[in-house]
């Protein structure tokens, strides 16, 4: 099914018989099972206000043309979606709504904040066929309960997003990246953190053990005005030069490769195995890292977020334990994806508002069904 | 503005209800006698008054989940209370209602500089949060006008925002987790220390639903190290469409202030006679100050004074110094209290895209003189988030009325031109029956779904947020309930 408007995709939800896969770009490399509801047919930037920061377009728009005309007033996404396709092996376009649905953020999340923080209004089909708004196009909005928020990261699951309006940011006139070298996982947490505790800014802090080569390499980024970005990065020199590590002011070349990799997590792109996604207070990152014993791993967000290539099948919440934060299955078969299963299990009371919320946005559970939790008893298989 | 009608079955039981609240809190946390309830009569809306039928004032959790749990078995209403300074009167009881306030609930729970956030219990002011860790060099960004009297607790129900907000964002934004008791007195922990859901985006939710889906007792916030310096610069236009043009070409040059705050005549006038900050006799200010090194912000300032010039500005005044900067905002800052010199007035808070401005001024201006009542616009322009206040005489019959009138045009002007009725006080009971302006009836339907899911009986700070002729059917099922 790919509906061309949102009248038609209302009419088809409300008169399913069975279970929907809703597919935007399909790099996800995923399906639900069921028939497969295409939002490509509800594509467009219907309006663009540069001099207001604002953008709003039809969930099935390709990233790709945001972007391009985005990039045609010198603005961007800030947030720094990630782009799937080659760690997921998948062709096809990322779409607005794929990205806003799973809530999906880069580098930058750890200075701009992620997609929900830049989404500003949505429309939805919910399962039961009903068109809903919430939100707007204004940048300060608390009128009624923030729906918004809710549809970024429900993954589909409480309805099919139609449009979503969306902040933007000018493109900064430069950007820079120091890299220390050969810190333990230990003291580059430390270092990303004491970076990012300091005044200068940074907008992208990740630590790789092995990337450029053998060598560790703690990677700080700034962005903004030529002269304020060189200021930052001596600054930024002078602090950790108590360290006693090579640091090094990369090339743009190398910068631009390193930070795409870290937005794309590039590095599992070649590499066999299970891709997890782990969020998590930076300082525990260490503890976590080794209690993973994982193939491979980097961490972004100034150590907040760890990304795992596993042996097939391990199940990694078994090996990390309780923590404060949860771990997200990116890649895998499908039976990992069944057991243990893409999303961290949620705590009783929590889990019993996550499906009371399912249970009243798709009443039939017909929307990408068992994604984000258990299919409810009384659901037609 | 009507509230239901108290439920006499309640009423009724108000000597049970006081009793087990006090089984389960020390004694000077119930209060119950009409000469005390009356302190909680209103918040900052304060042309509303109803005293509560019990107040009370936990000091934990656990003694919050007590009073939830009983006012859940007792089917009373419970109206949470942070410090009492909302403008839309969020917490605003009924003579039916246990007011819970938090004031108590104040301390410092975890201060965690390498991971940046802080945790605090939610009675605590916004501004004792950046007090608690400025001496190392951190601060907590919202920055509501009311800060100094205002709780987290309140800020998370409202969503509050403040000046600084085109930068940091708003609580929304900086906060990372909540420990929240529900209704029935279940106590859930959503988020934490880590970024992002796992699940559902549930803290995305609670906050901005205005205490209605559970009370969050507890709250891990986002602090940020304090930038080097910042400075503002003037600049005055004599012409509101101009300084609107000139708000939008900064924004697209790529510099990002941290304010761009707006004043328009009536409002430097009102506030000169007050202040005397010095500021020029225009037709529209702007105060926009920027963040960095001393260097930094000398790019940028000139940038933007470049910027300006083009807009043939009749002021352009640049702070070279700390002292400077605070004559700049000296103005900006006394502007509500000016206004309140010369009468009582009424601050609205609707939000437009900001290439709407010069056409919602003009409009204002407009509606101001069909009404025969003043308005001076003071607001955070770079979000289009406006702050009209209107003045009108309280002790006058009928201008009050005329006034909300008044008030009520103007935010289905914002919603027509694109906006919406609040960009940071919220709903409440003020604004509540406008939200049929700004959304049809399948979206309140959506949102009041999701009030269901939490609070079933619909028993949290009832009769806010929702039309009451749209919440009518539920808020009956939860009497018949009893």
């Amino acid at each position: 099914m790919r509906p061309d408007s949102e009248a038609a995709l209302a009419e088809m939800i409300r008169s399913a018989d069975g279970p929907l896969a809703i597919r935007g770009g399909g790099t996800r490399g995923f399906s639900t099972g069921g028939t497969v509801l295409e939002t490509g047919g509800l594509s467009g930037v219907s309006l663009y206000e540069p001099g207001a920061l604002t953008l709003v377009a039809g969930a099935g728009t390709p990233l790709s043309e945001i972007e391009a005309v985005l990039a045609a007033e010198n603005q961007r996404l800030a947030f720094e979606p990630m782009d799937h396709r080659g760690v997921m092996g998948t062709t096809g376009e990322p779409t607005l709504g794929g990205v806003m649905a799973a809530n999906v953020s880069g580098p930058r999340r750890i200075q701009g904040g992620a997609a929900r923080d830049y989404a500003l209004g949505v429309r939805f089909v919910d399962g039961a066929g009903t068109i809903v708004s919430n939100g707007g196009r204004v940048m300060k909005n608390v009128t009624g309960y923030d729906l918004v928020k809710l549809m970024c990261g429900a993954y589909g699951t409480l309805g099919v997003l139609t449009e979503v309006s969306l902040k933007v940011l000018p493109v900064p006139e430069t950007s820079g990246t120091l890299m220390l070298r050969d810190l333990t996982a230990q003291d580059a947490v430390e270092v990303m953190s004491r970076a990012l505790g300091s005044p200068w800014e940074i907008t992208g802090a990740s630590h790789c053990a092995k990337i450029i080569d053998d060598r560790p390499v703690t990677a700080l980024r700034v962005e903004g005005f030529e002269d304020s970005v060189n200021y930052r990065l001596q600054q930024l020199k002078t602090l950790f030069a108590d360290r006693g590590v090579d640091m090094e002011i990369a090339p743009q070349d190398m910068s631009d490769w390193f930070w795409d990799g870290v937005r794309n997590a590039g590095k599992f792109s070649e590499a066999e195995g299970d891709v997890w996604r782990v969020s998590c207070k930076p300082s525990d990152g260490p503890g976590l890292d080794a209690a993973a014993g994982a193939e491979e791993c980097f961490t972004d967000w100034g150590g907040g977020l760890i990304w795992f290539r596993m042996a097939p099948g391990t199940d990694l919440r078994a090996r990390l334990g309780s923590f404060d934060g949860h771990a997200t299955l990116v890649r895998a078969s499908e039976e990992t994806r069944a057991t243990p299963g893409v999303f961290q299990p949620e705590a009783p009371g929590v889990a019993r508002l996550s499906a009371g919320l399912r249970a009243r946005f798709d009443p039939r559970g017909i929307l990408n069904r068992g994604l984000m939790g258990p299919v409810m008893a009384g659901e037609p298989a | 503005m009507e509230m239901p009608i108290p439920d006499p079955a309640i009423l009724a039981r108000k000597s049970r209800v006081v009793e087990r609240l006090s089984a389960v809190l020390p004694r000077d946390a119930v209060i119950s006698d009409l000469s005390e309830t009356r302190a909680y009569e209103c918040d900052a809306l304060t042309a509303y008054r109803c005293p509560p039928m019990v107040a009370v004032l936990p000091s934990s959790t656990a003694e919050v989940s007590d009073v939830l749990r009983i006012c859940h078995e007792e089917g009373v209403p419970v109206v949470p209370r942070g410090s009492g300074t909302s403008l839309a009167g969020g917490a605003l009881p009924t003579a039916d209602s246990v007011i819970l306030g938090v004031a108590r609930m104040n301390d410092v729970l975890e201060t965690d500089y390498p991971n940046r956030t802080i945790r605090v219990q939610t009675g605590r002011t916004n501004l004792s949060v950046t007090g608690a860790v400025e001496e190392n060099g951190f601060f907590y960004a919202p920055d509501p006008s009311s800060q100094l009297a205002c709780a987290i607790a309140g800020n998370i129900a409202m969503n509050s925002g403040g000046a600084h907000c085109l930068k940091y964002g708003v609580t929304t934004n900086n906060l990372m987790g909540v420990t929240m008791v529900m209704m029935d007195g279940e106590v859930v922990e959503i988020g934490g220390a880590h970024m992002d859901s796992g699940g559902l985006d549930l803290l995305g939710l609670i906050c901005g639903s205005e205490g209605q889906l559970g009370v969050v007792t507890e709250a891990t916030l986002r602090i940020l190290p304090k930038p080097e310096g910042a400075r503002p610069v003037l600049m005055g236009f004599d012409d509101n469409e101009v300084a609107g043009a000139c708000v939008s070409d900064i924004i697209k040059a790529g510099v990002l202030p941290v304010a761009i705050e707006f004043m328009d005549r009536p409002c430097i006038e009102a506030t000169e006679a007050f202040a005397q900050a010095g500021y020029p006799m225009c037709e529209a200010l702007l105060i926009v100050e920027v963040e960095g090194s001393e260097a930094e912000i000398d790019h940028q300032l000139a940038l933007i004074m470049e910027i300006a010039r083009r807009h043939n500005p009749v002021e352009l005044r640049e702070s070279k110094s700390a002292d400077e900067s605070a004559r700049i905002w000296l103005g900006r800052k006394s502007a509500f209290g000016a206004m309140g010199q010369i009468n009582d007035y009424m601050c609205l808070d609707g939000t437009i895209p900001v290439s709407e401005l010069p056409f919602v001024l003009r409009r204002i201006g407009e509606m101001s003189e069909k009404f025969g009542l003043k308005v001076g616009n003071v607001f955070h322009a770079g979000d289009g988030n406006m702050h009209p206040l209107i003045l009108f005489d309280a002790n006058k019959p009928g201008d009050l009325e005329l006034c909300e009138e008044f008030g009520a045009e103007i935010l289905k002007l914002c919603v027509e031109a694109g906006g919406c009725l609040t960009g940071e006080h919220g709903v409440g009971i003020e604004k509540r029956d406008l939200m049929n302006y700004q959304y049809a009836p399948e979206d309140l339907e959506a949102q009041m779904a999701v009030k269901d899911v939490f609070d079933p009986q619909w028993l949290l700070n009832p009769a806010k947020v929702f039309p009451l002729a749209s919440s009518e059917a539920r808020r009956a099922l939860s009497v018949a309930a009893e």
